[in-house]
């Protein structure tokens, strides 16, 4: 069994704790009701980042489009679970909805993906306005500008948990394998990955259908945790919120993404009473990262957990950035 | 037949031929070169050859298993993925990835295990992953490399990137190669070493070299034909011997009168 | 018929608005290849300041284009200086976030600073309407038209005459070869954010006349567009940037006026992927390929 080496069982240990330590808190009323938001928050967060960093960090293609297909799986999971509020429902509408924003990012993927970085921005920030517009004016079924109100209540935290993994497994594996490698070769230099016999325009498709598809889970689990949805939740702005998590956690790290959601999610909470305030602080850490770090506070760096072991054994203090 | 048939072909940009009515064969298991002064045109001439350009007029067929195929209006990853490899005038690594990855990305496309397969993780995946790079540390130790498996692309000498990217183009298994001044920027000494890997890769993997030089000596050394382009035509084609007291060839890099 | 050509009409107005921050895209763009996401922004700030100069200090239509064209001329080349002139050697995407970042900047600082509600823009001329049989032109369409025009050609004297205007078409040319030339890159850039920025400002007080009504978010949408109408009509050429606007302005009052309002901006964004895949370089553009 070649899954279950010896870094794979230290990330399940790993994540394990994570989810008890998570439950425990929840279980001795540490998480409240109030915190509990945050924490649905921060694991939506996580599937959206970690998504749209497969398409800016690792491809190399810079899409601003992610709010857009978020929509899409939100809006497909609150009909669906309006019409059948089961958990069946819910997992048939968070499919229908990653299948659909699949099928958008395929279809708009192939001509625009050929686009050089900052047209292409441009193009998926069009794109998601036209999916947000087209929702707009579908009538009784998005319920136009108002949006859906009393979706069911269906997710859990630890379904939302659940998703999580699904998506940090399939990302993490796609990018460990050859056609993730090939995907990077394209963001270091499109015209070397090219004469190397990689076919650019398919494996920036495939990394762009990924994200949309992950950022399509993550609006299902939004719609069916807060209940009430409204186009206007899905704007440029809302893509813009997801880069910023992205950026922090550094272009091209996964386990950056995870912990700038978390840090992020926390710092929230504290920044609240703050209001605009906030908005003005994030701006302006964006602009400075950016200045003095450009590719994100993480780089490409990943958290280890096969370093971390290796420093436990031999007994040096843990260092827990390492470089790939 | 020839392996790599070329006719007339030529590449206007705007009212400008970078590359006019050039015809050059290739045949298998032999070393060419490809001389000519600066902007004669001879990178426009691999890159119309490797599909980053298209032509405005001409032919290009390679022969594959006995038949012609046309490479025109093929892209390049079609063309590489057909048998021809190149590397670059100015070095084209993937700079921030290992010396492994690198050399495992050039083999990816003829490495069969698809997306869903990786992302699942089949045993086939893991089998051909194993394979992979077991062929990518074996192709490093002939280069010398072995030791820097690890190391990021960006982080070697020189003259190791330029020895580097020559292994990620054998990566894609290639007929002909296409070296597009090795030697640029390198003392006599690397360049001498330079010779005679150039010489063994095309002796041990048997394939067809077609070089670009500016070092004249490299190329009287290594090649058995040379062709000389001057102003996107070519004017001349022989041996080295013929090449050196080539009139023209004399008049284009010495200035006529 | 009428109604078509009171559709131009008002298309013409709004395209002139268009045109004018396009402009500022397109100079940006054509000089240091950056898409000036914050442009949008200025246009805003330019709207607040003729508010406040029209409103608070009860000054007339041409000092306060002036006051907003100056303010707007400064706040751009500060941002320029601050935020994207050390990213000049990063990648474009770092650029490009960059730019958002300020963008984003400008927004919360405009809310924190007026608050986040939508204000009603001060009559400043009278709103006299002539009409030609059925057809009506009222006095804000033809100010903002004469506006538009005056400041173009103005901005076309100072490209073609200037010696700014030289140094600036030789930077956009080649950036380095112009450095050896002696020209001084870093304050060409500063002068090229100064035009783009004072011509934002200048539509920010034309837009809250046309409209009527002006918050810290109404950059987003405009700004877009205006980037829209320069990708159209060809991004880095400043001719490119009229045609796009004035394209983008008609289409979106005809749309209005035959069909839906409600779909008028997903059409322009469909126009915008359409001719990102047929035609990128735009209406007037010329292909170029990256060099091997």
């Amino acid at each position: 069994m070649k899954q279950l080496n010896k870094t794979n069982l230290g990330w399940l240990i790993f994540i394990l704790v994570a989810f008890l330590a998570t439950q425990l808190l929840v279980s001795f009323g540490i998480i409240d009701a109030f915190y509990e938001i945050t924490l649905m928050t921060i694991l939506i967060n996580i599937i959206l980042a970690v998504g749209l960093n497969l398409i800016i960090g690792f491809s190399g293609q810079f899409s601003l489009g992610h709010a857009g297909f978020m929509a899409i799986g939100a809006y497909c999971t609150a009909i669906m679970t309006i019409k059948t509020p089961t958990l069946v429902g819910l997992f048939a509408g968070i499919l229908l909805g990653a299948l659909i924003a699949g099928v958008v990012a395929l279809l708009v993927g192939i001509p625009t993906l050929r686009l050089k970085g900052d047209y292409l921005a441009i193009a998926t920030l069009g794109v998601a306005e036209i999916i947000r517009i087209a929702i707009l004016n579908m009538g009784s079924l998005t319920n136009g500008a108002a949006g859906l109100s009393d979706i069911p209540y269906l997710t859990t935290w630890q379904l939302a948990f659940i998703f999580v993994m699904i998506t940090l497994i399939i990302v993490v594996n796609y990018i460990k394998s050859s056609a993730g490698r090939a995907t990077i070769a394209i963001r270091e230099d499109e015209i070397a990955a090219e004469s190397m016999g990689i076919n650019t325009t398919k494996y920036k498709t495939i990394a762009f259908v990924i994200g949309a598809a992950t950022a399509a889970v993550a609006g299902g689990l939004h719609a069916s945790y807060f209940s009430v949805i409204r186009p206007a939740d899905f704007t440029f702005m809302k893509s813009i919120d997801i880069l910023i998590i992205v950026v922090f956690g550094g272009l091209g790290s996964v386990t950056g993404s995870v912990i700038a959601a978390i840090v992020l999610g926390i710092i929230n909470v504290f920044l609240q009473p703050f209001g605009q305030l906030r908005m003005i602080l994030y701006s302006l850490a964006l602009i400075a990262i950016m200045i003095f770090k450009p590719s994100g506070l993480f780089g490409t760096k990943e958290f280890m957990i096969s370093t971390v072991m290796k420093k436990q054994k031999t007994k040096t203090p843990t260092k827990k950035e390492e470089t790939k | 037949m020839s392996l790599l048939e070329v006719k007339k072909l030529t590449k206007n940009f705007g009212g400008l031929a970078a590359v006019s009515m050039v015809s050059m064969e290739l045949n298998s298991n032999e070393l060419v070169g490809l001389i000519g002064p600066n902007g004669a045109g001879k990178t426009t001439l691999f890159n119309l050859l490797t599909g980053v350009y298209q032509p405005t007029e001409g032919r290009i067929d390679l022969e594959i298993k006995g038949k012609k195929q046309s490479l025109i209006g093929k892209k390049t990853y079609n063309i590489t993925d057909m048998g021809l490899g190149r590397t670059f005038q100015n070095i084209r690594l993937f700079k921030n990835l290992t010396v492994l990855d690198n050399v495992l990305i050039g083999m990816h496309a003829k490495n069969k295990v698809g997306t869903l397969a990786g992302i699942v993780r089949t045993p086939h995946f893991y089998q051909s992953e194993e394979k992979m790079k077991k062929e990518a540390i074996a192709l490093l130790t002939i280069f010398n490399l072995e030791d820097k498996v690890a190391e990021r692309a960006k982080n070697l000498p020189y003259g190791e990137q330029r020895r580097l990217e020559i292994v990620r183009a054998l990566a894609t298994k290639p007929k002909i190669l296409f070296l597009d001044e090795p030697a640029a920027g390198m003392n006599p000494q690397e360049t001498a070493d330079l010779t005679a890997l150039i010489r063994q890769i095309q002796r041990d993997f048997e394939i067809t070299i077609l070089l670009i030089e500016h070092d004249m000596s490299l190329v009287m050394n290594v090649c058995e034909r040379i062709y000389v382009l001057e102003y996107g035509r070519m004017i001349a084609h022989g041996t080295p011997a013929e090449i050196k007291n080539n009139q023209a060839v004399i008049k284009a890099y010495l200035g006529g009168e | 018929m009428e109604n078509f050509i009171q559709q131009l009409i008002n298309g013409l107005s709004l395209g002139s608005i268009y045109a004018l921050i396009a402009l500022g895209y397109t100079m940006v763009y054509g000089i240091i290849k950056l898409i000036n996401f914050a442009h949008g922004e200025i246009y805003m700030v330019g709207a607040f300041i003729g508010y406040a100069t029209i409103h608070t200090f009860q000054l007339g239509l041409i000092p306060s284009l002036i006051i907003s064209m100056g303010f707007c001329a400064l706040l751009g080349a500060l941002i320029e200086r601050v935020a994207y002139k050390p990213l000049r050697k990063a990648t474009r995407v770092a650029a490009l976030i960059t730019a958002i970042g300020v963008s984003f900047l400008l927004q919360n600082v405009m809310i924190y600073i007026v608050g986040p509600q939508v204000r009603a823009f001060p009559q400043v001329i009278e709103n006299k309407v002539y009409s030609v049989g059925n057809i009506q032109i009222n006095q804000t369409q033809i100010t903002i038209f004469l506006t538009t025009i005056i400041l173009m050609v103005a901005l076309q004297f100072i490209v073609k005459q200037t010696k700014m205007g030289k140094a600036m078409r030789a930077v956009s040319t080649d950036a380095d070869a112009a450095r050896l030339m002696g020209i001084n890159v870093d304050n060409v850039i500063s002068f090229t954010f100064i035009l783009g920025s004072s011509l934002a400002g200048a539509a920010g007080v034309l837009v809250g006349m046309y409209y009527n009504s002006i918050d810290p978010l109404m950059g987003v949408a405009p700004g877009l567009k205006a980037f829209i109408a320069a990708v159209l009509g060809g991004i880095g050429i400043i001719p490119g940037a009229l045609v796009g606007g004035f394209a983008i302005g008609i289409i979106e009052t005809l749309i209005s006026g035959y069909g839906s309002s409600l779909i008028k901006d997903a059409v322009v964004y469909l126009i915008l992927i359409i001719i990102l895949i047929v035609k990128p370089t735009g209406l007037l553009g010329k292909n170029k390929k990256e060099k091997v």
